[in-house]
């Protein structure tokens, strides 16, 4: 990190040396003159830093200070994959430049968010709060409030938001977690809002995510077993439960950390997603929305990502069982490697392509790189309490 | 039983250090250990959902402000238990009530220890 932030400086005073009567936004172009497909950030918790890395050599880039609290940070790319919004715990709003490592802007838009998402066309970035709780819309280039939505319901109550997506024909889907609904809030034209409700979905929907075609929301429950699913293309039919009862039979063990869905663990047919109480990867055939199959793991998977090309699905879990990842072979259904990278392995990032995956190991404050095929560790880096990584190709999906 | 031997061995080693060290502010080195691990843990697994800061996020908020009224007993048993029909699991399997207790203490104390 020292030796790049010396050469950093060197190549500003490169710039600055060469550049000396041309204007600010100049100067700012030139530090880092190159593409930014191969760019990404990781999310320092504990010290509301942001690291810029990039993931053709597997290198850290640059330094990002001063974004506030970033517990359970997410972050969303603008299409020019210049900028990263980076969405903090504070209700702090980034909008970061990657390529001249700095914070374009700053606001605090709430006392309390969760995450955020960014619209269909661009122009459009939202924020889920739990304080006060709602969504709000800002301009992706001037941050400026468009748009606010209470999460309001029965007599005067207010929901925390949860499972923020975006969804295509610049629409936000999200779940209200005291009031058991999911709403659609369609800001094709931005000056007239429109929300559409879908009320009782099941009890406590702690997340939600889209599928990669952006047909269906799925908001995960707490309060129940089974999940509520949502088709965009007809949302006149209202939501339905799927799995209801997946964990009838089995003992509820405790929930030490909530599971995250993002993104889609798809394969073929095949969607994995994580059990709640349960340690178990569930296995859906999306064609039906019917569960086919369970697949024992560790513990309590957190997150259950596929490698792009849907052939392997990795997962992470809660405390204490945090220091390992599982790998199922998604065409033989079960746990083919388990690899220990250390305590608090937080969060992963596949490349877009797939061929190597990052993890975040919070507790030994550093970055593991693997090769996917040889399911070796092959670069490490230095971070300090790493929780999320993010790389730009996500500009380009829908609802991550 | 060696293990009483050991800490009586290190009970006496902090004795004679305390001889010449009047400032000996110590104790136990195990459980000053445990301590640290309590309050990584305050900080990064119960911070997951009640926030780094503790200001809350899907968990109420445990700043010492938010926790005024309510009694350690309460809390406690908060923590040991859970809270059924929400996601505050029972911590029992992986704390034991010394740990706990301290926890609470960890709490209570917040801005006043450091």
């Amino acid at each position: 990190m020292k030796l790049l932030a010396v050469k950093r400086s060197l190549l500003l005073g490169v710039a600055l040396a060469a550049m000396m009567p041309l204007c600010h936004a100049e100067q700012t172009i030139n530090l880092m003159q190159r593409g930014t497909g191969d760019m990404g950030v990781v999310v320092e918790r504990a010290t509301g830093s942001l690291q810029i890395i990039e993931h053709s050599s597997d290198t850290s880039l640059a330094s990002v200070e001063g974004l506030g609290d970033l517990s359970h940070a997410s972050v969303v790319f603008s299409r020019d994959e210049r900028y990263a919004y980076v969405f903090g715990r504070d209700g702090g709003l980034n909008k970061v430049d990657i390529l001249n490592a700095s914070i374009d802007q700053r606001l605090m838009q709430a006392g309390n968010s969760i995450g955020g998402a960014i619209s269909a066309d661009g122009k459009l970035v939202a924020v889920s709060n739990y304080e006060p709780g709602g969504v709000r819309i800002f301009d992706s280039t001037t941050l400026e409030l468009l748009v606010d939505i209470p999460a309001n319901y029965g007599d005067g109550q207010t929901s925390k938001v949860v499972g923020l997506v975006d969804a295509p024909g610049n629409q936000f889907v999200f779940s209200l977690y005291e009031a058991n609904e999911t709403w659609i809030a369609d800001v094709s034209d931005v000056s007239e809002p429109v929300i559409t409700r879908f009320e009782d979905v099941g009890a406590a929907p702690y997340d939600g995510l889209i599928s990669p075609d952006g047909r269906y929301y799925i908001a995960g429950l707490f309060g129940e077993d089974g999940l509520a699913l949502l088709d965009l293309w007809y949302p006149e039919k209202g939501m339905r439960k799927i799995l209801e009862g997946y964990a009838e039979h089995d003992e509820t063990l405790p929930v030490y950390k909530m599971p995250h869905l993002e993104g889609w663990a798809i394969a073929g047919n095949l969607a994995f997603l994580p059990a709640v109480g349960q340690h178990k990867v569930l296995v859906v055939d999306t064609r039906d929305w019917t569960q086919i199959d369970s697949i024992d793991v560790i513990g309590q998977p957190v997150f259950v990502m596929a490698r792009p090309g849907g052939r392997q699905v990795w997962v992470n879990f809660a405390v204490p069982d945090n220091k390992y990842i599982q790998i199922i072979d998604t065409e033989m259904r079960s746990v083919v490697r388990q690899l220990e990278p250390g305590p608090g392995v937080l969060h992963m990032e596949f490349s877009a392509r797939g061929e190597e995956v990052w993890l975040s190991v919070r507790d030994e404050d550093r970055l593991d790189i693997y090769n996917t095929d040889t399911l070796e560790r092959t670069a490490s880096l230095p971070a300090r309490k790493p929780s999320g990584i993010f790389f730009t190709q996500r500009a380009h999906r829908g609802g991550l | 039983m060696p293990v009483n031997f050991s800490r009586t061995t290190s009970v006496l080693a902090l004795l004679i250090l305390m001889q010449c060290m009047p400032q000996a502010a110590f104790a136990d080195d195990v459980s000053n250990k445990r301590k640290q691990e309590l309050a990584y843990l305050l900080d990064q697994d119960c911070g997951s959902c009640h926030g780094l800061t503790l200001k809350g996020g899907l968990g109420s908020p445990l700043t010492a402000e938010a926790l005024r009224g309510k009694p350690s007993g309460y809390l406690f048993a908060v923590i040991r238990d859970g809270v059924p029909g929400t996601p505050m699991p029972p911590w029992s399997a992986l704390l034991d009530d010394d740990d706990i207790r301290w926890i609470v203490q960890l709490l209570r104390n917040q801005g006043t220890l450091q």
